[in-house]
Parts: C-alpha cells; structure tokens; sequence
C-alpha cells in the first residue's frame, strides 16, 4: 500500500468498500438498460446500418461513388481515417504513458478508453481498407508468398509502413485490454448468479484465481506492455504524418508533422474520451469514480495538447513564409484565404482558441461546459485532416489542373455510420464489460478514498496536539 | 504417507493479510499460496514468490521480432527482386535501412508485446474454458486469502496466527495425502 499526500484530492469520493466498488461496478451488467440506453442504442444502430448501406454501395460500384476526383484522389476517406486513428491515441496514451508515470487516476479511465481505442481503430480500418478501391485486394498490402512474380509489398513507401504500424496497434491495444480485464471478468464470474452469465463470465475470465504469483506476472507484463505500447502510440501517429510528409505535395512535405500528428492525436482522443466518460458517469451512476477532478485533470492534457497543436499551425506558417518557396507559401495561403478558408478558420477557432478557455478553472471543472468543448474539439480536429488533406489537393503545382470537391451523400453516409458502429460498441460494452478497472481502483482504495484519506488528516491533526 | 491439512484463512483486508503471512514465515510456517481481489504490493518476498522472468521473455521474443523484420525485408527489397523505388538504394540492406526502421520497429514490438502476452497466458494456465483457480470465490471481490496446507502440529499454531493477526474466518477445507518423496 502506498502513502498519498494529503494535499491530492481523493480520487474515489464517498465512504466506499471493495464490496462497493465491486455493486457499482457489476449494476450497469446485472441491471436492465433504461430507456436511454435504447433510445441511443436505436439511433446509433440506426447509423451503422445507414453507414453499412453506404459502404456495400461503395463495394458494389467502386469508388467512384465518392465526392473524390482526378486532383482531389485522397478526401473524406483519408481525413475520417485520420480522425479515427487519432481519437484512439487516447486511450493508449492513458493506460500506457500514464501507467509509466505512475499517474493513479489513470484508473478510473482507462478501461473506458482502451475500448474506445479499438473501436475507434476499427473504424479507421474500415476507411483504409475502403480506399484501395478493391478492398478484396487488400491481402497484397501484406507480404504473403505469391504467383505475380514474386511481386512484394515496397517496404520504401511510408503507406506500407502505416500497414504495419495500424495493424500492430490494434492487435496489441486488444491484447493490453484483455489481459486488464481478466481479473475483472473473473470478478464478475464469481458475484452473478444467471447461469448462462456465469458460464460466459468463466469462459471470458480464463480462469483468473488472482494468488500472489499471477498478480506479480501480471504487473510485470502491464508494465512491460505499458513500455512497448508508449513508443508504439508515437509511432503509429508519426508514420501516419509520413504518408503526407513524405510526398513532395506543397503544405505537406514538412519534417514537423510528427509531432504535430501525434499531439493532435492524443488532443482529439482525449476529447472523445471525455465525450464519453461523461455520459458513461452520468448513465451509470460512477460518479464517485470518475469525479470533476478526473475531468480536470483530462482538460489540462487538453489545454497542453491543444497548445502545441496551435504552436505547430503558426510554425507552419512561419517556415511557409521563411523557406522562400513559393508553392509552399501558396499551399497555406489558399488554406487561410482560398474557396475552403471557411473550414481553416472552424479548425483555428475549435483546436487553437477553444482549448485556451480551460486555463479558467470554473470552465475546466464544470461538466456542461467540459462536454460541449470536448465535442467542439472534435469537430475542430476533423477539420484539421480536412484542411491538410482536401484544399491542398485541389489546388496543387498545376493550375491547370486546379478544381474543387464536394462530398456525395455516400461519403457522408460512410463517416456517419463509423459514427454509428463506434457508438453502438461503445453502448454494448458498456453494458456487458467491467467499465472500470476494478482491481486496480481497489487497490487505491485505501491511499485515495475520501474517506480514508478524511481518516488519516484527523491522525495528523491529532499527532499535531 | 503424510497427510496435510488444507486451511483458508480470510481477511478483510491487504494490511493484516500481510501481518499474517509475516507472522507464519516467522513460526516456520510454509504459506503456499495467497489469493486477493487486487495485487497485494510487498508480499512476494514475504511468502517466497521468485521474480518473474517474463520480462526476459519479452526482450528475446523482441529480439526475434527484430531478426525477422530484418530478414524479411532484406529477403524481398534486396535479394529476391531488387527495384529501383524512386532512386533508393537497393544493392545493400546497409544503405536502404532508413526506410526499413519503421517496420523493424513494428515487427519487434508486435512479436515482443505478444510473445510475452501468450507466455504469461500459458505461464499462468489462463486459458478460456480453464476451471476458475480461487478455492473461495469471495477472494476476487473484497477477501483476501492465506492458502496453508499443513500437518496437524502447524496447523494448530498456524490457526492462533492467523486469528491473531485478524483473519475473520479459518475455514479447514479437508485434508489431502502427499506421498513422501524416497
């Protein structure tokens, strides 16, 4: 057990058990979904249907059932993508990066936003496997033997590398979820009582017993994971900014898109993140775990994430104009003042100016602000991804070639229903996954429950006289 | 042949648990093994768990992970079909491996993260359809577990430990035989 200074506040609020944590944990699981669990799950199944609709279109006519065109070859497909793989930073950021550094109110959160991770990942692949045009095709990305004469995957191009790093992060994101939740699941399995929960609570729980010599290779492979999965989350975003930096395309061959790329990730992720979090404390009653100072703390990583990603968008423009090359200067004076400017400005605005609104504590520790920002935030990102990817295109070094793009309803159908599909696995999880770590949150109990800390302020009062 | 005696000692709580296991090692008391809802920080010296070498594991399947990568890559771009991409260099793996890091790096990571994952799984007997390995389910909710198997002699001096150290139930779960070791 480990001492926490008085002056932290509790990250666990009211006079909770383990037993407690244990009721508060299994309620959403054993209980009924009330009624706006279903009016939400309809409408995001709803979505996910429409977006099934759009996608089974797109494989049946190809894509040019998209708004994409000659100049503009790379669009909505690219910058949802983006926006997805972005979002997921969040979560490994969270279990990995704050684990490393010992942050304990990590705990509450992480589950949540590990599963949001992998779903949001899924929904990315579902962009990229779609853009190839033949997504039945999509095996020759990897290096398997074939008959085209030995025709091999190019391991130069920074897209084959995306392959490598997107698929590696998603297997290895569910591989650190699952073994987190093991004990979790093993909690359950022995507290329901419905067989058929039972059953499947045994089989999801692999046998979990939690004697002394597995909790201690267990945190030993946490840990580990925790120090793989770090360097993995910065290079997956990295080699997603090298599909652009690595071009010769104007406003995109920049050495600054890395880390650009990768704190705008985890900008957008922790946005969603609290979209999230925020609905899930209110709709099942978790609030004593996922309290206002967990809010804060996730808006400051918003405020120092939103701050580097609005140093990186003035040090764009400043090496734009400071290079002395032309069509880079254009590239960024057609994205601030050109036909699409109105959508730079949305970015400006949502991710540069928005996030500096928490620097006042009563706006970062108020809920209903919290969550209209975190929405805003993710508007302002994909418009991020948009403004790199679609203005640039449609006017590159050709004049001549210069032309404009709008997107088809299939488009929109598509992104709505990643929207749709995201949403309806965060809801079905939600109910049948332990939403927070609970073998982690006990074993705070005692160093940062309110009431154990109340408890051990009075001993040093007391010691005082 | 010696028969033992199997005793589950319950706690409430990580601090008498500890107090407990202290207090058995130090009568010469073998504790075999301890179950709790959450990883108990500082036992594993107490009742003897070894360190784990998964860690080791993970830097050998890494390590591999690596090798393969590297092999792979120099396999395809290099000697089986050698082509001009661009104008990188594709005679020598040595002057094309700046494109090459990435996925080495992936590769090493994906076979490290798991390599380690399916080990500790098996390591660990965790896999689906195994029987739940708790002898008292409680211990994955809010006990915690002193698991003894001992001779009627220990087993008298292990239950005053164990109640005064604060175990709310002794629980004498049977006995089993142990064939002696010749």
């Amino acid at each position: 057990m480990h001492a926490e200074s008085q002056i932290r506040e509790p990250l666990i609020i009211g006079k909770k058990t383990y037993r407690d944590i244990s009721n508060d944990i299994i309620a959403p699981i054993e209980g009924k979904a009330n009624r706006m669990w279903y009016f939400l799950f309809t409408i995001a199944s709803l979505a996910f249907m429409w977006g099934i609709g759009c996608l089974s279109y797109t494989i049946g006519v190809g894509v040019g059932a998209w708004g994409s065109n000659n100049g503009v070859d790379w669009a909505w497909d690219i910058t949802n993508f983006v926006w997805w793989i972005g979002i997921g930073h969040a979560g490994t950021l969270i279990s990995a990066v704050l684990l490393l550094f010992r942050q304990k109110w990590r705990m509450a959160i992480n589950r949540s936003a590990e599963a949001m991770t992998i779903f949001a990942v899924l929904c990315a692949a579902i962009f990229v496997t779609l853009h190839t045009g033949r997504p039945w095709l999509d095996y020759m990305l990897f290096p398997l033997p074939n008959q085209f004469g030995s025709l091999w995957p190019n391991f130069n191009s920074p897209l084959l590398w995306d392959v490598f790093a997107v698929s590696t992060y998603a297997t290895v994101s569910i591989v650190f979820w699952y073994i987190g939740l093991i004990p979790d699941f093993a909690m359950i399995r022995d507290r329901v009582i419905k067989p058929k929960m039972k059953k499947a609570y045994s089989l999801l729980s692999f046998g979990w017993g939690g004697s002394a010599r597995h909790w201690s290779r267990f945190e030993e492979v946490s840990l580990v994971l925790a120090g793989l999965s770090t360097p993995l989350v910065f290079s997956v975003h990295s080699i997603v900014s090298f599909d652009f930096a690595t071009s010769v395309v104007p406003g995109w061959h920049t050495t600054i898109f890395p880390p650009y790329f990768v704190s705008g990730a985890v900008f957008s992720g922790f946005a969603m993140v609290l979209t999230l979090m925020i609905i899930v404390r209110k709709v099942y009653k978790l609030e004593a775990y996922l309290t206002v100072k967990h809010i804060e703390y996730m808006n400051i990583v918003i405020i120092v994430t939103g701050s580097i990603v609005g140093v990186a968008y003035l040090t764009e423009l400043f090496v734009a104009w400071y290079s002395g090359v032309e069509w880079e200067q254009y590239a960024f004076l057609n994205r601030a003042t050109g036909p699409m400017a109105w959508a730079y400005w949305c970015m400006m605005t949502c991710n540069v100016i928005s996030p500096q609104l928490f620097w006042f504590k009563k706006l970062r520790t108020s809920i209903a602000f919290t969550f209209v920002l975190s929405i805003v935030v993710n508007i302002g990102m994909w418009f991020e991804r948009f403004v790199i990817i679609v203005p640039t295109l449609c006017r590159t070094y050709l004049p001549s070639t210069w032309n404009s793009y709008t997107p088809s309803f299939i488009d929109v159908g598509i992104f709505v229903g990643t929207i749709g599909m995201f949403f309806t696995l965060f809801l079905l999880y939600s109910r049948t996954f332990p939403v927070i770590a609970q073998a982690e949150l006990k074993s705070i109990l005692k160093a940062s429950g309110q009431e154990h800390k109340d408890l051990a302020a009075k001993h040093a009062h007391e010691d005082h006289h | 042949m010696a028969t033992k005696q199997i005793i589950h000692g319950i706690y409430s709580d990580e601090v008498p648990l500890l107090e407990g296991c202290k207090s058995l090692r130090a009568s010469g008391i073998r504790v075999k093994e301890v179950y709790s809802p959450f990883p108990v920080h500082g036992i594993d010296p107490i009742i003897g768990v070894p360190r784990t070498r998964l860690a080791i594991c993970a830097f050998i399947y890494g390590i591999t992970g690596l090798s393969l990568a590297t092999l792979m890559m120099w396999y395809m771009m290099i000697s089986d079909w050698p082509n001009d991409i661009g104008g990188k260099p594709n005679w020598a793996y040595y002057f094309n491996i700046p494109a090459f890091i990435p996925i080495t790096f992936e590769a090493t990571v994906f076979c490290a993260a798991h390599g380690m994952a399916l080990t500790y799984l098996l390591r660990c007997m965790l896999v689906p359809g195994a029987r739940p390995k708790n002898p008292d389910p409680r211990t994955t909710d809010d006990k915690f577990m002193i698991y003894l198997e001992l001779n009627d002699e220990q087993s008298k001096k292990a239950d005053e430990i164990l109640r005064s150290t604060g175990a709310e139930e002794v629980n004498y779960k049977g006995t089993i035989h142990i064939e002696p070791a010749y």
